[in-house]
């Protein structure tokens, strides 16, 4: 059976902490990251950090699950248009973003849930802000809360 | 051939025996990660054998603790939580390998960088830790046993800049028996050192210790020397570079010509008529030129724009003429462009100064005597355009000289850094001009910067010289007289923030200390070379102190004021330290890549060829015969990109491999 | 004589067209007929729930049960079949993906039932009464299937031994299948019963595909007279065939329609949409974002496209829901 773990806790409003997965490159955004850290710049504990090579590894599959297991958003961090450190990873990327988005939209998850941004080695400050920025806003969104089962479903009608 | 090994056959099939070891790193990790508790935890999750704590885990008893738990609990799988894999991932990898087991079985938590030092609350950065223990936790069970690459090293270098530090790097690579191309931009090699008389704070003669070495560079067997040239297309790895040079036409033979310059006596222009850049416009040049009379290489250079040949075809050519039977003029000359292979780059590509003129306030470009410092080191050379002579434009003696610093630094509307060898350079300009014209010398300042060898003595020198120092910003250099005294000169406005009150102090000339910025094209070369920059645009070393002269893409190596603000010997000792990397690597004849490469397995392919144009590196093929993709391991340089792409998902990436990586995304979501 | 192994068939929210394709067997019907007693077909013969209920559990071998769960009842018969059967078989799309019903999971409940009860022109519904679930009629009442919230997948709602796949599978497809059930050697649990490549494999227009596509504009068939030879991609039509499971013999590109899809992904893909989009969308021309646009609009649907038969088995198994859209619809009077 493909059903969704159900032990999540249920999320209510007052004590909701966002959860984000993070997908970033290894040679921009990660280093940003790192670089943020050596820096001690402080931002919101949110973010679950997942490193790829390039973020033109990021499959769409890989968003769409972090969406299914629970997450309120997920942030692609890439290196600039042109500085790509594989030449075009990024590239790919975008267009996947760009298409991927409008699923999304089709399957009712808001954009702010959904990010992609060009963060070089040395963006250290935008890793924070825009964790940060990304946090308040999904904060400001709720949780994702995708109902999960026709079981969980039918429990709670029974209730109605 | 490059040798390579990877993945290494026949999986691992024995159960995951997982140990968990959680770094205090000090208090760096423990002072905001309640590391206890997280051992404590992960002890629990499934698989895990051991979890262990530790106040240093990449100290020796840190390691020996991995390596004894391999040996005695049969760990087969570790997880590492600790600082960023950037920093020690090849030190745990080296323990796994000690212990016997493939080095891959590791996966490794960044919980300083990316948790303890970011954030504050403890708690919620412990529940962080938890959610990515876990997640390494589940993914490491599912890896690989995987080999690097090994892949030899071309033992030539490709040295980009014939400044000091290119010029540097190039003869000792050269004086250790490599290969050197040497790259230059303009028709000489020298650089700025080569524009200087003189160089702090021991004032011996930029000339007599760098011509020597520019010539040497010139005559060196081993070295090839290529100016007037550019590098434009860079393909390629670690030890394996192809790099296209352009050169472009200098309409000379450079092994014809002997540099006897009787071309340039001869030619029709009985007077030059065109700016000297290498004089900063300071005097003028002939169509045909030698940038200056210690130039490397010897040759003269004809400038297209300025020619009356090329411009009209109806030149007498007295100075083919002149060249007679050597005929090493050749107008006919266009540009060419040569292949190289090398194993190594060292870029070096130096710094320009900043545009003065951004501050009008200054009067740069407005007042005739407002001088950029870098004018001012023409102005004072003996081979300079006036000999030596600081004067004014008018070609008289100046009586009083005012010298602003920080001009485009430390300067929240132009550059914030401080391209720290102004002060330096100032003091020097300082004394030279006192002792040229004994003038009375005023340096504005925001702070004196003097630390360095011999530096802050030469500054006691300076006051004792009698120059004087004003602490403060400069408001405004203007010609507007208030009082008789200040009539025809220039007035330097300016807080004495020592004294308290507002200054005017008129003088004859003033010279600007213009700050050191990245070259106008320093991101355009980056590309080229697939390396970084930093915000302000200076090349990004692979880590600030323990890598300064290594970027983040191998093989490749920065040197001078390329990197950042730099001084003459700071550059020297870079580029030392980058020819000594490149020969490191060169000695070791090999290099191990990481074996991150795609891989497609064939039976599962169904050759849909979606994947074929999306590698930038041309590693996918498609073969024929079996109408399926390839990957070809040597090319690819595992982005994953086509992983992600294939529809079928019959491609996959090792140490990347969509199940490891949908573990890990569940890892950290999954709520235990 | 050994008794011949029992055999089931049941459909749920589907069209009947897998009927239809266990009919098109032919004339090899005959033979299965004849390998068989098949002990339940609604659609085809006259038994009734309750002479499955009367079975022993596990006493039949197979049951194939077509068509997606939208409803209790088809939940309440998956769980029957299941019990009673050795093998519980998701046949075609529907079943195997939550097929074309499917896409029903990008609405909510409330607006299916108000779209098919209240607003539609052809409805005469003045008192405006929706399905219940309870009816009380005359002093009688009557219990009557509930419609979930969701479309599913067989295997969302019991556990699933093998998938045949297809909209509807292919005779060879179903026949291969019911080789496979039959024979000696079970394959692994849970595997679908076509083979695990791409459909491109099996294309006569494989050839004819270049290898270095770039996409400036997709179209859609009715655009362009299609040349019959050439590759749908390569002719800017948006065929799922790279995507999609192989076993059909690429029956709609022999017909010069492109793939929709109708087999699912191969088993090394969560979700057949993400994978399409994220290999189209790659090869696309352009690196301004409004360029990029500019070409990912000539998709008027992306999930119509991309997901037309998966989305309910896909990652994110419906369109996400308001909790306040939860509650059942008020009883009709």
């Amino acid at each position: 059976m493909r059903n969704r773990e159900l032990t999540r806790p249920e999320k209510s409003q007052a004590t909701f902490e966002p959860r984000i997965v993070a997908f970033f490159c290894n040679w921009c955004t990660y280093l940003a990251a790192d670089l943020a850290g050596t820096s001690r710049m402080k931002y919101a504990p949110n973010v679950r950090v997942i490193r790829v090579m390039c973020s033109g590894r990021v499959d769409p599959q890989f968003v769409l699950d972090a969406f299914a297991h629970g997450a309120d958003g997920v942030f692609i961090g890439g290196c600039h248009p042109g500085d790509c450190h594989y030449q075009e990873g990024n590239y790919k990327t975008l267009r996947r973003f760009h298409l991927l988005k409008r699923v999304l939209q089709q399957m009712g998850i808001e954009d702010e849930r959904c990010r992609l941004e060009w963060i070089s080695a040395a963006e250290a400050d935008r890793v924070r802000s825009t964790i940060n920025d990304m946090v308040e806003k999904v904060r400001a969104l709720g949780p994702l809360d995708l109902i999960p089962t026709e079981e969980k479903v039918s429990a709670e009608e029974v209730a109605v | 051939m490059p040798e390579i090994r990877s993945p290494v056959d026949g999986a691992n099939h024995e159960p995951p025996r997982i140990g968990v070891y959680v770094c205090h790193c000090g208090t760096n990790i423990a002072g905001t990660v309640d590391v206890k508790a997280v051992t404590e935890y992960a002890a629990k999750l499934p698989g895990v054998v051991v979890s262990r704590e530790y106040k240093y885990m990449c100290s020796d008893p840190g390691q020996a603790l991995i390596q004894q738990d391999i040996s005695e609990h049969n760990v087969n799988r570790v997880v590492v939580a600790s600082c960023s894999p950037l920093l020690h991932e090849p030190t745990f990898r080296r323990v796994l390998s000690r212990a016997g087991i493939n080095s891959f079985f590791l996966q490794m938590v960044n919980i300083r960088e990316h948790v303890s030092w970011v954030h504050l609350d403890k708690q919620a950065a412990t529940e962080k830790t938890k959610d990515l223990v876990r997640a390494a936790v589940r993914r490491v069970a599912l890896h690989k046993p995987l080999q690097k690459r090994r892949v030899p090293i071309n033992p030539n270098v490709l040295v980009v800049g014939g400044g000091i530090a290119g010029i540097h790097a190039a003869l000792t690579l050269a004086d250790a028996g490599k290969q050197v191309y040497l790259v230059e931009r303009e028709p000489t090699i020298g650089g700025h050192m080569a524009k200087f008389d003189k160089t702090f704070p021991t004032l011996d003669c930029a000339a007599c210790i760098l011509t020597p070495k520019m010539t040497s560079v010139g005559s060196h067997p081993h070295i090839t020397l290529w100016t007037y040239s550019e590098i434009v297309k860079v393909e390629g790895y670690v030890g394996n570079y192809k790099v296209q040079v352009k050169r472009k036409p200098r309409y000379i033979h450079e092994d014809l010509c002997i540099g006897c310059q009787e071309c340039i006596t001869a030619c029709v222009y009985k007077e030059g008529k065109t700016p000297d850049q290498f004089n900063l416009g300071l005097s003028k040049r002939k169509p045909v030129y030698l940038p200056f009379p210690q130039a490397v290489p010897q040759k003269v250079v004809i400038d297209p724009e300025t020619c009356i040949q090329f411009k009209s075809g109806k030149c007498k050519k007295t100075c083919v003429e002149a060249c007679g039977e050597r005929q090493a003029i050749d107008f006919t000359q266009t540009e060419k462009f040569e292949e190289i292979e090398v194993g190594t780059i060292i870029l070096a590509t130096g710094f320009k100064t900043f545009d003065a003129s951004r501050h009008p306030y200054y009067g740069y470009g407005r007042y005739p005597n407002v001088y950029t410092s870098l004018e001012v080191e023409r102005l004072i050379n003996a081979a300079g355009p006036t000999g030596g002579e600081v004067v004014l434009r008018d070609g008289t003696r100046p009586k009083s000289v005012g010298i602003i610093h920080c001009v485009g630094s430390r300067d929240a509307n132009t550059n914030r850094w401080c391209s720290k060898v102004c002060c330096m350079y100032s003091l020097k300009l300082a004394h030279l001009i006192k002792e040229r014209t004994g003038a009375e010398v005023y340096n504005f300042y925001i702070d004196m910067r003097t630390p360095g060898k011999g530096y802050e003595e030469f500054y006691d020198r300076l006051l004792d010289e009698g120059v004087h120092f004003v602490r403060g910003r400069v408001a405004e250099v203007s010609d507007w007289a208030v009082h008789p005294s200040e009539e025809g000169k220039l007035v330097i406005r300016a807080e004495d923030t020592l004294a308290a009150f507002v200054r005017r102090i008129p003088v004859d000339m003033v010279v600007l200390s213009v700050g050191l910025e990245p070259q106008a094209d320093a991101q355009e070369v980056r590309r080229l070379f697939n390396i970084s920059c930093s915000t302000e645009g200076w090349f990004l070393e692979r880590h600030p102190k323990l890598a300064p002269v290594s970027t983040f893409t191998e093989g490749v190596f920065i040197a001078g004021a390329c990197q950042g603000p730099k001084d003459i010997p700071d550059s020297v000792a870079q580029a030392g330290a980058a020819a000594a990397e490149a020969l490191a690597l060169i000695d070791a004849q090999f290099v191990e890549l990481e074996p991150y490469t795609a891989f497609v397995s064939e039976e599962e392919c169904s050759g849909c060829k979606s994947c074929i144009p999306l590698c930038p590196y041309q590693a996918i093929s498609f073969v024929e015969d079996k109408k399926k993709a390839a990957i070809n391991e040597v090319l690819c340089k595992g982005c994953g990109t086509c992983v992600a792409a294939c529809p079928s998902g019959s491609i996959q990436q090792n140490f990347f491999e969509d199940d490891e990586i949908f573990e890990e995304i569940e890892g950290v979501l999954a709520y235990a | 004589m050994l008794e011949k192994p029992k055999v089931a068939f049941y459909w749920c929210a589907s069209c009947g067209g897998c009927e239809e394709a266990v009919v098109d067997l032919a004339e090899a019907i005959l033979d299965v007929v004849a390998a068989v007693d098949i002990v339940f077909w609604p659609v085809a013969l006259d038994f009734k729930r309750k002479d499955v209920e009367a079975m022993a559990d596990g006493s039949i071998l197979v049951s194939f049960v077509n068509g997606a769960i939208r409803t209790s009842e088809q939940a309440e018969m998956a769980n029957l079949l299941r019990s009673k059967s050795k093998l519980l078989v998701a046949l075609g799309s529907c079943s195997h993906l939550g097929g074309i019903p499917g896409l029903a999971n990008l609405f909510d409940r409330e607006s299916i039932l108000n779209a098919v009860y209240l607003e539609s022109p052809s409805t005469v519904n003045p008192e405006g009464s929706l399905p219940a679930t309870h009816h009380k009629d005359d002093g009688h009442s009557v219990e009557l299937p509930r419609f979930y919230n969701a479309v599913q997948a067989l295997n969302q709602v019991v556990e699933v031994d093998y998938y045949v796949p297809g909209c509807p599978p292919t005779p060879r497809i179903f026949r291969t299948a019911l080789q496979t059930l039959l024979g000696d050697e079970l394959p692994t649990k849970g595997t679908v019963l076509a083979p695990d490549h791409a459909l491109c494999d099996e294309c006569p227009r494989k050839d004819t595909k270049p290898e270095r596509l770039s996409i400036v504009e997709f179209k859609r068939p009715q655009q362009l007279l299609i040349d019959e030879q050439k590759c749908l991609l390569a002719q800017g039509l948006l065929c799922m065939g790279p995507a999609t499971r192989a076993g059909c013999e690429a029956l709609c590109v022999r017909g010069n329609m492109p793939c929709s899809g109708c087999c699912g992904p191969t088993s090394r893909v969560k979700d057949q949409g993400a994978k399409m989009l994220s290999s189209l969308a790659s090869l696309v021309e352009g690196k301004e974002e409004a360029e990029i646009d500019r070409i990912l609009a000539t998709i008027p649907d992306p999930v119509g496209t991309f997901y037309r038969y998966s989305l309910p088995a896909s990652l994110l198994h419906r369109k996400k829901l308001d909790r306040a859209s939860l509650h059942e619809p008020a009883a009709s009077k």
